[in-house]
């Protein structure tokens, strides 16, 4: 059942540690992977900190949380996911309406419930349970998915999409819409439906515009052509594109970026660290950063691919997806191609919530890797 | 479904899924190597450029607030304006020893523990050569205090920023509103661009409803900064264009005079030039004061005028609404003479109470005069102010026609006065109570509704457009708080022209004899206001009202004293004059002001004023 190029993933696949970490649900490749990119992320904190052990301990204690909450999802049993998928749908979009009614403001949107414990931001879950949703619905239709099937799914994805993005967090809701809708496309929608409903969408895009506001006009405007407006995202962007620009091949050394040393980049920590890391290690470091991406996705999809069941299929499929939509967004945002709406570097930016989705998004892809092996033994 | 077709179909999925994750894979791997490309062109390509950037990338964009426009009533008297006020700011890279000047500080001038955390909090994150205020406000004698001190603590600076003050304070509260503090809601609704580096905006009155004039357009200048990041000089400016300014319609002088008469009543007086729409006085009390919610207002004051009796936050003129009571009847005289439900001179015997015709129950609507007025044609009945005149009219005329011929003078609806959230107030019909109620319209209530009672409702702004109109002989105005526009910047001025509807009646002469009736009110022997009218110089047409009061909710705790004076009756006032060619128009509302005929002297000192000061 093992095919060639599972050995080649596998290749100490026999031995104790590897035994060990089975038992664990921990899938070590992935594993691997991760471990190397966040050591790579802590290096950059570091340097866009401005060198501060203070940022560093708080990021190393998060990580720490990530990766307990990562654990302890990959011991959840597939089946458990597949059970519980709909109930927690339908809590999380309880607790959207209730933070669009009772939520805490922060940083400028409605996103946070005070639970007086924890604050609680449920549309940061709604990025794994859309998923769990959508393929909890279409694994037990007929395949290929039928109208009516592909129309239900909508109305799952864009429940949530429209909540999240009332609150206002355009990124958030993004990225649950992407989720959403890669659960579709793994699980079987026909290339016609899906070029028939882009090319509908791209139409429908100048009815809206007419229903829109002068201001929100004035916003989206501001999101396709930063210049607009000079003293925010605008600003954000030269600064960011001046900043990569001239790291130029080899970079100009870790800690020797003067874009980011000298405070001219906003958000250098956050959203836009990864101009700090293009103007410290250059294209070379590109390079070597993306193909860490790389080998994650690409590990991400062949556990999916070779996961037991539909479920398992679609929600590894659809997770991985989603984690490479969160690359290409911020990279594709810092480098001024696509507009500024914001979503992290995963795993690199500084940050607490969106690290424990996706360590959680991590966990069920291990939960999903290790349950198929136990089977095949 | 088969178990077979299951199987096959199982397995078309498995195949399908990993065709299309390698789909997915190849298209990730491609749209990598798109961002590596754009990555390339910034970092090979224009290498050279961006290089050349960040050598010289000493350049920082700083944003430059417009002033905001200044509020000017019609005389050139400020209404809001922009005061220098001083902060004490400190840049510690200048400080020697920063325990021993903040202890030295707290001497001279006061420190809560708030303002010390929050500085020290600052301390922590901001660069040592920025500024961080300590204490914002300063009074003057803290100021001087701290010059004369100023020697000793070197790194300490007194900072002069412009921050929004109401002279007028309580007097214009409700009309100018005020400006706070930019929160996430207000984010929603503006062009954040325009906003960088401004604190406040519009919230109420005119400062929210010509917030777009007020602000003005932001402008950024670019600074060189050295490697530390301090400003060395400043490169190119594009200069903030400061907000346009307002000139109202309002006098403040009988604005303070409308306010004063009114005396310890809550309720609302509204003037409008009936040609104009001009608004020249608007009166809502009690007011509160502005400035008080510039800077943030104390819990403690917030929670003291939300919980006086008498709502000073309310604006009663626009949001109040109240039963018109008798103000009501020289429109709806005009519906029954209009509408032939009567003659002009057609009488009626009045003896102190009316019977609904056809109606067994033998329900006695009563007159407020319990022996009767006798015979009553329209002009002894807007005189006397007969009910039973009124019953009869509304019984003839019935709901609907009264509701269509009342609509025309605006009631029911909003007047589109230039300030937001005006209430519409209700004027009844057997459709509206449909929609409302879900229940037919009973006889008995079109009798109620004929002395403006029942369901009834205006507001007083929407009282004194009426009886502008009626006073223009049909001209039907918006009113307008605004007069004019002034652009600081290129001198300009915005006018907006008058706005009317026309109200045609079939006879214009039937204005002529609601003139004299209400000139009647004032000066006739019997009228309901004639205490005001025997010492006048000119002739003023009114029209006393008094409405009942229907309780306190009863979970609400006042002691004796105060539910007593809040359960006697409102008293209404409308008026113009001088009768010949009227100038002003004006309608009082005064909250438990038992009377109507007690208003009268308001309308008729304000007229007078208007007379002398604007009139040759």
């Amino acid at each position: 059942m093992q095919s060639s190029s599972e050995q080649f993933f596998d290749s100490a696949y026999q031995s104790k540690l590897s035994r060990f970490l089975q038992v664990l649900h921990i899938d070590p490749v992935l594993l691997a992977g991760l471990l190397v990119l966040m050591a790579c992320g802590l290096g950059i904190l570091y340097s866009a900190s401005d060198g501060s052990i203070v940022v560093i301990q708080r990021q190393v204690i998060r990580l720490a949380i990530a990766f307990a909450v990562m654990f302890f999802v990959a011991q959840i049993p597939q089946h458990q996911l597949y059970l519980w998928a709909p109930w927690f749908f339908a809590l999380g979009i309880i607790l959207l309406v209730l933070v669009l009614v009772a939520g805490d403001v922060g940083k400028g949107a409605q996103r946070w419930l005070n639970l007086y414990v924890i604050r609680f931001q449920p549309s940061e879950m709604m990025k794994l349970v859309t998923p769990m949703m959508i393929a909890w619905y279409l694994c037990e239709k007929p395949f290929p998915p039928k109208v009516t099937s592909l129309f239900i799914s909508l109305v799952l994805v864009v429940l949530p999409t429209m909540l999240i993005a009332k609150q206002p967090d355009l990124g958030t809701a993004l990225l649950v819409a992407t989720a959403g809708f890669f659960v579709v496309f793994f699980g079987g929608i026909r290339w016609r439906i899906l070029f028939g409903a882009i090319f509908l969408m791209l139409a429908l895009i100048p009815v809206l515009w007419q229903f829109m506001h002068d201001y929100q006009k004035q916003r989206v405007l501001t999101l396709f052509d930063p210049g607009r407006d000079p003293l925010g995202s605008g600003y954000h962007i030269i600064q960011s594109t001046i900043a990569i620009g001239s790291g130029g091949i080899y970079g100009k050394g870790w800690l020797n970026g003067t874009q980011s040393q000298l405070d001219f980049l906003p958000e250098r920590t956050t959203d836009f660290i990864y101009a700090v890391f293009a103007e410290e290690f250059g294209i070379m470091g590109a390079i070597v950063l993306l193909s860490i991406y790389a080998f994650i996705i690409i590990r991400g999809l062949y556990i999916a691919a070779n996961a037991q069941d539909s479920f398992g299929r679609l929600l590894a499929g659809s997770l991985s997806m989603t984690f490479f939509v969160y690359l290409f967004v911020n990279v594709g945002m810092v480098s001024g191609i696509l507009p500024v709406v914001g979503v992290p570097l995963p795993l690199v930016s500084y940050g607490g919530t969106s690290m424990v989705t996706l360590m959680a998004a991590f966990g069920m892809l291990m939960s999903i890797s290790t349950n198929r092996r136990l089977v095949a033994k | 479904m088969s178990y077979r077709s299951h199987v096959s179909d199982h397995s078309h999925e498995a195949s399908t899924f990993k065709f299309r994750a390698i789909v997915a894979a190849v298209i990730c791997l491609l749209m990598l190597l798109g961002l590596l490309t754009r990555l390339a062109w910034l970092q090979i390509v224009d290498y050279a450029h961006f290089s050349d950037l960040s050598e010289h990338n000493r350049i920082r964009l700083m944003e430059l607030p417009p002033t905001r426009g200044l509020i000017y009533d019609r005389n050139g008297v400020v209404l809001a304006e922009n005061k220098p006020t001083f902060h004490l700011e400190i840049i510690p890279e200048q400080v020697d020893d920063m325990e021993q000047t903040l202890k030295g500080l707290a001497e001279i001038v006061t420190i809560s523990e708030a303002e010390l955390e929050r500085f020290k909090e600052q301390l922590k994150v901001r660069r040592s050569f920025q500024r961080i205020s300590l204490r914002t406000r300063l009074s003057e004698d803290e100021v001087a205090r701290l010059a004369v001190n100023r020697h000793r603590f070197p790194g300490v600076d007194i900072n002069a920023r412009l921050s929004r003050f109401y002279p007028q304070g309580e007097t214009t509260a409700h009309v100018v509103g005020y400006v706070g503090r930019i929160n996430q809601k207000d984010l929603t609704v503006i062009d954040e661009g325009n906003y960088r580096g401004t604190t406040h905006i519009g919230k109420t009155g005119l400062e929210k409803y010509y917030e777009s004039e007020l602000h003005g357009q932001v402008g950024r200048q670019n600074v060189e900064v050295n490697a530390q990041g301090r400003i060395l000089r400043v490169i190119d400016k594009v200069a903030p264009i400061p907000g346009n300014d307002l000139t109202l319609n309002l006098d403040i002088e009988l604005q303070r005079q409308a306010e004063k008469a009114l005396g310890d009543l809550a309720g609302a007086v509204i003037a409008i030039e009936p040609h104009t729409g001009a608004v020249v006085v608007f009166v809502s009390k009690p007011g509160f004061d502005p400035n008080l919610f510039v800077h943030g207002i104390s819990h403690k004051n917030y929670d003291a005028l939300r919980h006086d009796i008498d709502k000073p936050l309310f604006n009663r003129a626009i949001f109040g609404q109240y039963p018109p009571g008798s103000t009501f009847k020289p429109f709806l005289g005009l519906a029954g003479i209009e509408q032939r439900s009567f003659g002009v001179r057609e009488s009626i015997y009045c003896k102190g109470h009316y019977l609904l015709p056809g109606d067994d129950t033998e329900r006695k609507y009563r007159d407020w005069k319990k022996e009767g007025h006798g015979t009553v044609d329209l002009t002894k009945a807007i005189e006397q102010s007969c009910d039973v005149y009124f019953y009869e009219l509304a019984y003839r005329a019935g709901i609907d026609h009264m509701h269509d011929f009342m609509a025309k003078f605006g009631f029911g609806s909003r007047t589109g006065i230039d300030l937001l959230g005006e209430r519409k107030g209700i004027l009844p019909s057997t459709e509206w109570k449909k929609r409302t109620h879900g229940r037919v319209w009973y006889p008995g209530e079109t009798l109620i509704a004929g002395i403006g009672q029942g369901y009834m409702l205006t507001t007083p702004v929407q009282l004194a457009v009426a009886t502008a109109a009626l006073a223009s002989r049909g001209e039907k105005i918006v009113p307008r708080l605004l007069k004019e526009v002034h652009n600081t910047q290129d001198g300009t001025v915005k006018k907006r022209e008058p706005s009317r509807t026309m109200i045609e009646l079939h006879q214009e002469s039937h204005w002529d004899v609601m003139f004299n009736a209400m000139k009647k009110v004032v000066h006739g022997t019997w009228g309901t206001a004639r205490a005001t009218g025997w010492s006048m110089k000119f002739k003023m047409a009114g029209k006393t009202g008094t409405a009942q009061v229907f309780g306190i909710a009863q979970d609400e705790e006042y002691d004796e004293e105060t539910v007593a004076k809040k359960l006697r009756d409102h008293g209404l006032f409308i008026g113009f004059g001088p009768v010949e060619d009227p100038v002003l128009a004006v309608a009082v509302v005064a909250e438990n002001g038992e009377h109507g005929s007690r208003m009268a002297p308001i309308a008729r000192d304000l007229i007078k004023r208007y007379m002398e000061k604007y009139a040759e």
